[in-house]
Parts: structure tokens; C-alpha cells; sequence
């Protein structure tokens, strides 16, 4: 009976890399590896043939040749003469500009419309929903074009601003005028400038920050920073007495007060847009294009952004509300304090990948010629250039970094408010 | 005892009063206006303000719909018909003779118009194969083999050609099925699934031409040709978004297993690709089939443009689909993997009889949503130049007949979309109640 027990002769056979479980896992990975390396070389080696036989060797050099095209929508230094790498530079700090106001105005949206669709007014829930159907619903590349044709073909031409009489008046206390070549509204002047910082050298990467903006944004840093700290004081006071002490003009003044001073030593000013020839001179002038594509990508993801703040505060259960209510907490307080806090957790996940989507559709600009990543490196500077293998790879990497990005800072805010459970 | 009470109390009533009926403001229309509208002043506010809005959009909106302007041959025209009703401006009405002289355009491009029967037609028999697919439980069960011939009967029917090449890519299933049987009697099924798919893509790559090209020789079959740059409108977004659907999801399911395996390389081979895919915009991924997938490909390939958008657009939506589905599979309590293992099911029974099924049900809203995204990123194709609703719509403008058109056109290219999604959407959460055996 032994013999039953005993270890079988263990001695290797091939047949047991297929029938035997120990090692199939082992056969399979070693084909697949062995099967995708071909792949990736057969493409390679295509790749290669071709090229050659295209006479076009993958070379980067195409970078730091004269780009010779102009793009007018740009936020920092550029001319046509400047090298390839820069126009791409212009173009990825355009992608994140639309993708910045996008996503903030978006968000402002989206929760407003998620909240006013579970209000009790059913008129007002009827006219969220079909707003957010609407826009669900409707390829985002269908708005964008829409936008920019409405925005074209309806609004005034600057000719029309001009005469006696004009057809078309600039609007906000003739501070912005809106045109069909685009929005010009006041932008901040400084008459005692700190002067730029110049970053990179003289190279094609360099860009220049303005001192003063920094010197602002500090202030305001350091006013939150201190605000943040009396609110805690406060808290501990009343921690420890039942009391509150009343801070919040104390919090308003140390953000407020340096903030005026600082503007004020700076000699801050609005430069207004001005009707000058056949054009407005003067002002921050944002073109058609992004006006359009930020409209209808923030509205598009909007009504997205509304559904899972919906859901979110929908999956909290109607007992927190009631167990607030029975602490006597107010309508609002019980909204701020206990749902929303509740409600981000099932919030934030969804909301990460609709950042990420608005982001990667922001490269629909092409199709209204704001001159994006996609309008730059894969558009003007591929067709000029024919460099199509090295221009699509680099924008791809480019977008795919900017997603690997967003989504790691996101995991980490995530990872921050998430439940910590036992 | 019991007349203590009586002394103590005046009156005690002994029969229940008859129920009264609600105060009138509290039912009927007035209650419900009470209750949903008017419930408190920042309500009754809000529905004033709500109702002045609907009232200025149905304003300006209806009138404008409503417009006589059916027959117009030119914007022009349009406006001249509408100024001598003596409504002008942006709002003035709707010039819908743009839509009458275009829609079958919008709809079909440049197919030729002696073979529209084709593409409805495939349309038609696309409904009756999804059938049994999306209503399972109210066609006849045999309607499912009509569904499996279905794939080879669409390209047919649109692209045209002769008949014998759909039969023999189906002929090539059953080779590598013979294959399969005829291997699996004696060398193990393992090795037999591999000679299956080996003596299938034999068959496809090399077998393939000579012998449907012989069979046409013999017996002529077949339909008029039709090329794929004629392809265009609506129905080119179809095609596209009906394709990749169809083959996204069982690739999506590959992916997604892989991505759960346990077997390092599989996993961050799946993992790679899917990030990756799901790292770009699609637009990228369209760029890269219309200027690098011949590069990457023997030198002299040169394949069709719509076949080569197809392949990107099914690689991007599969890459989604994975992580709808591994949502799903994650879903799952440990101990339904636990149950098949220890019923001995092996990796794949498991997965047909007990994973699949129900991740698959978990993971309902998710697939269908990305349907509806893909088919709205069908759209896209106009910008590598394909004519779809979004491209023709561009040169309808830029036509100087049409020139300054906006709502019209949009406004119905974004009513067919609009109808395809939402109704995918409602199919989805009507699926949903169905599913839903648990233990809610």
C-alpha cells in the first residue's frame, strides 16, 4: 500500500510543460513573451523598411528647425521663426490652459446642475435633466463646432462697433467687448513691475515668469496659510470653552488687507480693450476658438461631472440626514457637514476620469483651430515637416505623461479623503 | 370598573368617524402643484423663474421651428421667404430647405443611390440579429444562428463583391474547427486549440484569395463594388461604431482576464496597452491610422482607410471595455471563485459558467455607456478627413448656396445621434431592471 503514497519518478519530461499545471503557467508566459517580442519586431523592422525606402531615417532634428507658422492663441513668447520644439511648447501650454478652465468650470457647473436635480422643484429637476440629456447625449465634437459656428456667424464683427451710431456696444461698463474674431476683456496691468524672471536661458524651452503674478499668488498663499491658522485657534477655543470666538473678520483682513497693499504698491491697473483701426488693441484677447471649445467642452463634461454628484449624494443614506436632523443641525449645515463630506468619497473616482476626459478631448481644438498639442506638433508642424512617425509618437507621449499625471495627483487627494477603515 | 371611566369622562365615543376626503388643497393637481412647486417661498420662486425660462426659450424656439421655408433651394431664398412674412434676424425661423436637399446626403454620402436598399437592408437584418441578442426572451430561440452569419452578411451587403469571399472567411471557422477536432482525438487540447487557430489563419492569409477567386471563376456571384471612400453620413457611423462595438467586447474580456491573471507577463502586457490606450486621446490613436498604420506594416500594404480608423477605434474601446469589465469582476465575492474551484470546474468553465455571467451582468451600465461613447467618438473621423454626418456638414456650409448655415444642420445631425444614444441608454437601465435577480 506504501507504493500509493510514494513520490512519483520525478524525473523531467517535456510533455509535462504542457500537462503538468506546475509549469504551464510558465510555458504560456514564456510563448506570449516570445510571441509579443516578434510582434513588437516585425513592427519594428516594417517601420524601419519603410522608412528607408521613404528616404526619411527617424531623426529629432526636425525640433530645432524654424517652425515658419504662426499661432495666435499663445501664452507665452512666440514668432514664426522659432524652432518646432517651441511651437509644441505653445501648443502643450494651451492644451492645459483649456484643460484648467475647462475642468474648473465644468466642476462649477456639473454640481450646481447634480444638486438643483434632486431639488424638490419639479420644474426645475425636469429642466436639469433635460439639460444634462441633451448634452449626454450629443457627440462633444458636434458642440464644439456648433459653439463656434454660433459664435461666428451671430455676434458683431469689431466694424460693427465703430461710427456715430454703432450696431454693437461693448458690454460690462465698456470693458469687454465680444466679437466674432473673439473676446477681449480688461487684463491686469502692473506700473510698478517687479520685471519677469527668465527661465531655461535663450533656448527653445525658455518662458518668463512674471514676478508680480508670483509676488500675488505668494501673498494670497501666506493670507490662506494664516487664515487657516486662526480658524484652527478658533476651534480649539471652542473645543475647550463651548464658546467660538467671532474670527471672521480677523480670517477676511489677513487675506484681504496684504492683497490690497501689495496691488496697491504695485501700481495695479486694468488695461481695457480699445477700438483702434478695423480692430480692438489692448486687453486679453481670447480668440473664438477658445472660447467655443472651452464653452462646449465645460458643458459637455459638465452634465457628466452632474450625474456622479448626483449619484454621490444619492448613495448617501437618508438615515445620516435624519440623525443630523435629530442633532438640530440646519438645512445647510447638515449639507456641508455631514452629506458632502460623505458624498466626495463616492464623488472624487468618477470625477478623476472626467478631468481626464475633458483633458484628452480638449485636442478636438483642432477641429476649430485653436492651436493645441494636437494643432502644433501633430497638425502644422507634421504636415510641414512630414515627420509623422516622430510627431504623433512625441504627442502621444506627451498626452499620456499629462494623464499619468492628473491621475497620480488625483489618486493621492483620493487616497486623502478616503474612509479610513478598520 | 369598566363604567369608572364613564363618570370621569363626559363622553366617550364608541364608533369611528366616517374618513373625510382630503382638503382639496392637498391632492389632485393643486396638491401636486403645492407639493412640487410651490412648497415654501425660495420654491415658489424658483418655479417663476423656471417658467419665465421655458416660456422665453419656447419663444424663441417654436417660431423659429415652425417656419415655411421647406421648399427653399438657397439660404437666400430662405431669407427672402422670411422676410416677406416680416420676421428677420438670427431667429427669424429655421431654413429647413437645407435639410430637404441634403438629408439623404447627411445619411448616406456618396453611396451610390441605386444601392441604398443595401445599406438598409443591412440595417433591417442587423435589427433582427440583435434580436435574440437584446430580447432574448420574446423571439424564437433559432433566430440566434441568423445572429452568428450575421457578421459575414454585413460587409457583403455593404462593400459589395462577390458572394464567395464572406463564405470562405466562414469556411475558415470550420477549418480551424476540423482542425481542432482532428488534433484534439490524439495530441491534448492544448495543443489543439493551437493548430485550430494556426490552420485558420493558414487558411485566411494564403487559401483564402485563390479559392473564393476560383469559386467566383466557376460560378460568378456576387454584388456591385462599392468603394470605401464612398462610404459617408450617418451610415458610415454606423458602420464604424457597430464594428468596433461588436469586436471590442470580446476583446475587451480578453484584456480584462489578462489584466486578473496571475501570469506576470500576460498581466503587464494587458496593463501596458490598456493604460496606454486609455492615456491618449482618441484623436492621436486616428492620427496614427491615418498616417503610421501602413508604416508599421510589410512594405506594399496598403489597406482601406475605414478599415484601418475600424482598428483603432476597436483597439481604443476595448481598452475601456477591459476596465468596465475587470470593475465587474472585482465585484464579485471571493467566494464565487472559491465555489467554481471547488466544484473542479477548470479556468475556463469557471469563468463560461459561473465569472463571466455575472460580472458581465454587473458590469451592464458600464459596456453600454461605452457604446454610447464610442459611437459618439464616431465623430471624430471627420477630422482625418472621412465624411461622416460632422464632415459632410462642413462642406454642406461651406457650399455657397448653404453658406451661413448653423442650427439647422447641427441641430439634425445632433437629433440622429441624440435618438441612437438615448435610446441605447434607456435599453441599458430597462436591461438592468431585468437583470436584477439579487437579493435587493
Amino acid at each position: 500500500m506504501t507504493s500509493m503514497t510514494d513520490p512519483r519518478d520525478e524525473s523531467f519530461r517535456l510533455s509535462m510543460l504542457i500537462y503538468d499545471t506546475r509549469y504551464r503557467a510558465a510555458t504560456i508566459q514564456v510563448i506570449a513573451l516570445i510571441s509579443f517580442l516578434i510582434l513588437i519586431g516585425w513592427i519594428i523592422s516594417n517601420t524601419a523598411q519603410n522608412l528607408k525606402d521613404l528616404g526619411k531615417e527617424p531623426s529629432f532634428s526636425f525640433l530645432f528647425e524654424p517652425a515658419g507658422y504662426d499661432i495666435n492663441q499663445r501664452l507665452i513668447d512666440y514668432h514664426s521663426q522659432s524652432p518646432h520644439l517651441r511651437a509644441a511648447l505653445v501648443g502643450l501650454l494651451n492644451t492645459l490652459l483649456i484643460a484648467v478652465m475647462g475642468c474648473a468650470a465644468a466642476t462649477i457647473v456639473g454640481v450646481l446642475v447634480g444638486v438643483l436635480r434632486l431639488s424638490r422643484n419639479w420644474l426645475v429637476a425636469k429642466i436639469m435633466t433635460f439639460y444634462v440629456e441633451m448634452f449626454r447625449n450629443v457627440p462633444v465634437l458636434l458642440w464644439i463646432v456648433l459653439f463656434m459656428a454660433i459664435l461666428i456667424e451671430s455676434l458683431p464683427s469689431p466694424r460693427d462697433f465703430r461710427g456715430e451710431t454703432p450696431e454693437a456696444t461693448m458690454q460690462v461698463f465698456d470693458s469687454v467687448a465680444i466679437t466674432n474674431r473673439g473676446v477681449y476683456i480688461p487684463e491686469p496691468l502692473f506700473s510698478r513691475s517687479l520685471g519677469d524672471l527668465h527661465m531655461f536661458g535663450n533656448g527653445a524651452l525658455s518662458f518668463d515668469i512674471s514676478l508680480d503674478f508670483l509676488a500675488v499668488i505668494a501673498v494670497l498663499v501666506a493670507g490662506f496659510f494664516v487664515s487657516g491658522r486662526i480658524k484652527s485657534r478658533a476651534d480649539a477655543i471652542q473645543n475647550k470653552t463651548g464658546v467660538r470666538p467671532t474670527t471672521w473678520y480677523l480670517r477676511l483682513g489677513v487675506v484681504v488687507i496684504p492683497l490690497v497693499v501689495l496691488l496697491v504698491a504695485l501700481g495695479f491697473h486694468l488695461g481695457y480693450p480699445a477700438l483702434k483701426g478695423f480692430n480692438f488693441q489692448g486687453g486679453t484677447y481670447m480668440r473664438n476658438s477658445l472660447i467655443a471649445l472651452w464653452l462646449a467642452l465645460s458643458l459637455y463634461t459638465a452634465a457628466f461631472i452632474a450625474e456622479i454628484v448626483r449619484g454621490g449624494i444619492l448613495a448617501i443614506s437618508h438615515g445620516q440626514t435624519e440623525a443630523a436632523a435629530a442633532l438640530g443641525l440646519r438645512q445647510r449645515r447638515i449639507m456641508s457637514l455631514v452629506i458632502l463630506p460623505q458624498a466626495l468619497r463616492v464623488i472624487i473616482p468618477p470625477l478623476i476620469s472626467q478631468y481626464l476626459n475633458l483633458t484628452k478631448n480638449s485636442s478636438l481644438a483642432i477641429a476649430v483651430g485653436y492651436m493645441d498639442l494636437t494643432g502644433t506638433l501633430m497638425g502644422i508642424t507634421l504636415n510641414q515637416t512630414g515627420r509623422e512617425l516622430e510627431t504623433v509618437m512625441m504627442g502621444m507621449l506627451i498626452y499620456l505623461a499629462i494623464s499619468l499625471s492628473i491621475s497620480l495627483v488625483m489618486n493621492w487627494y483620493n487616497k486623502r479623503v478616503k474612509l479610513v477603515e478598520r | 370598573m369598566s363604567d369608572t371611566h364613564a363618570q370621569t369622562v363626559r363622553f366617550v365615543r364608541d364608533t369611528m368617524l366616517p374618513e373625510q376626503a382630503p382638503p382639496a388643497t392637498a391632492v389632485g393637481v393643486i396638491g401636486w402643484l403645492r407639493a412640487n412647486l410651490f412648497s415654501g417661498w425660495f420654491n415658489s420662486i424658483l418655479t417663476i423663474i423656471a417658467l419665465g425660462f421655458i416660456y422665453l426659450v419656447l419663444s424663441i424656439v417654436v417660431p423659429w421651428l415652425v417656419s415655411p421655408t421647406w421648399d427653399a433651394a438657397s439660404l437666400t431664398e430662405c431669407r427672402g421667404i422670411l422676410k416677406e412674412m416680416g420676421s428677420e434676424g438670427h431667429f427669424g425661423g429655421a431654413c429647413w430647405g437645407v435639410i430637404r436637399d441634403r438629408w439623404v446626403q447627411l445619411l448616406f454620402g456618396f453611396y451610390p443611390s441605386h444601392l441604398y436598399w443595401r445599406p438598409i437592408l443591412a440595417l433591417v437584418l442587423l435589427a433582427v440579429a440583435l434580436a435574440p441578442v437584446l430580447f432574448g426572451e420574446h423571439v424564437p430561440k433559432r433566430l440566434i444562428w441568423f445572429s452568428a452569419i450575421y457578421p459575414f452578411i454585413m460587409p457583403w451587403l455593404l462593400w459589395g463583391g462577390s458572394v464567395w469571399t464572406p463564405i470562405m472567411v466562414a469556411a475558415g471557422l470550420a477549418v480551424g474547427y476540423v482542425a481542432y477536432r482532428l488534433i484534439a482525438v490524439t495530441g491534448g487540447t492544448l495543443l489543439a486549440l493551437v493548430a485550430g487557430v494556426v490552420a485558420a489563419m493558414v487558411w485566411w492569409l494564403f487559401l483564402l484569395g485563390p479559392v473564393s477567386g476560383g469559386f467566383d471563376s466557376i460560378i460568378p456571384l456576387g454584388l456591385e463594388g462599392v468603394e470605401s471612400r464612398d462610404f459617408g453620413g450617418f451610415m458610415l457611423s454606423l458602420t464604424i461604431g457597430i464594428v468596433a462595438i461588436a469586436i471590442s467586447l470580446p476583446l475587451g474580456i480578453v484584456l480584462a482576464l489578462g489584466r486578473q491573471s496571475d501570469l506576470l507577463i500576460l498581466k503587464s502586457i494587458c496593463v501596458g496597452f490598456i493604460e496606454f490606450i486609455r492615456g491618449v486621446p482618441l484623436i492621436t490613436l486616428l492620427f496614427v491610422a491615418s498616417t503610421l498604420l501602413n508604416i508599421f506594416m510589410p512594405p506594399g500594404t496598403n489597406f482601406d482607410i475605414i478599415l484601418r480608423v475600424i482598428i483603432m477605434a476597436t483597439l481604443f474601446a476595448s481598452a475601456y471595455m477591459a476596465e468596465v469589465i475587470r470593475g465587474g469582476l472585482a465585484a464579485l465575492p471571493r467566494g464565487q471563485y472559491e465555489g467554481a474551484d471547488s466544484l473542479g470546474l477548470n479556468y475556463w468553465q469557471a469563468q463560461r459558467l459561473i465569472i463571466m455571467p455575472q460580472a458581465l451582468k454587473i458590469s451592464i451600465p458600464g459596456i453600454v455607456s461605452t457604446f454610447i461613447g464610442l459611437f459618439k467618438d464616431t465623430t471624430l473621423v471627420s477630422i482625418i478627413g472621412l465624411l461622416d454626418p460632422l464632415g459632410l456638414s462642413t462642406a454642406i456650409r461651406a457650399d455657397s448656396a448653404w453658406n451661413g448655415i448653423v442650427w439647422e444642420l447641427y441641430g439634425f445631425i445632433a437629433l440622429l445621434f441624440f435618438i441612437c444614444c438615448f435610446s441605447m441608454s434607456r435599453y441599458s437601465m430597462y436591461l438592468e431592471r431585468k437583470l436584477r435577480t439579487g437579493h435587493r
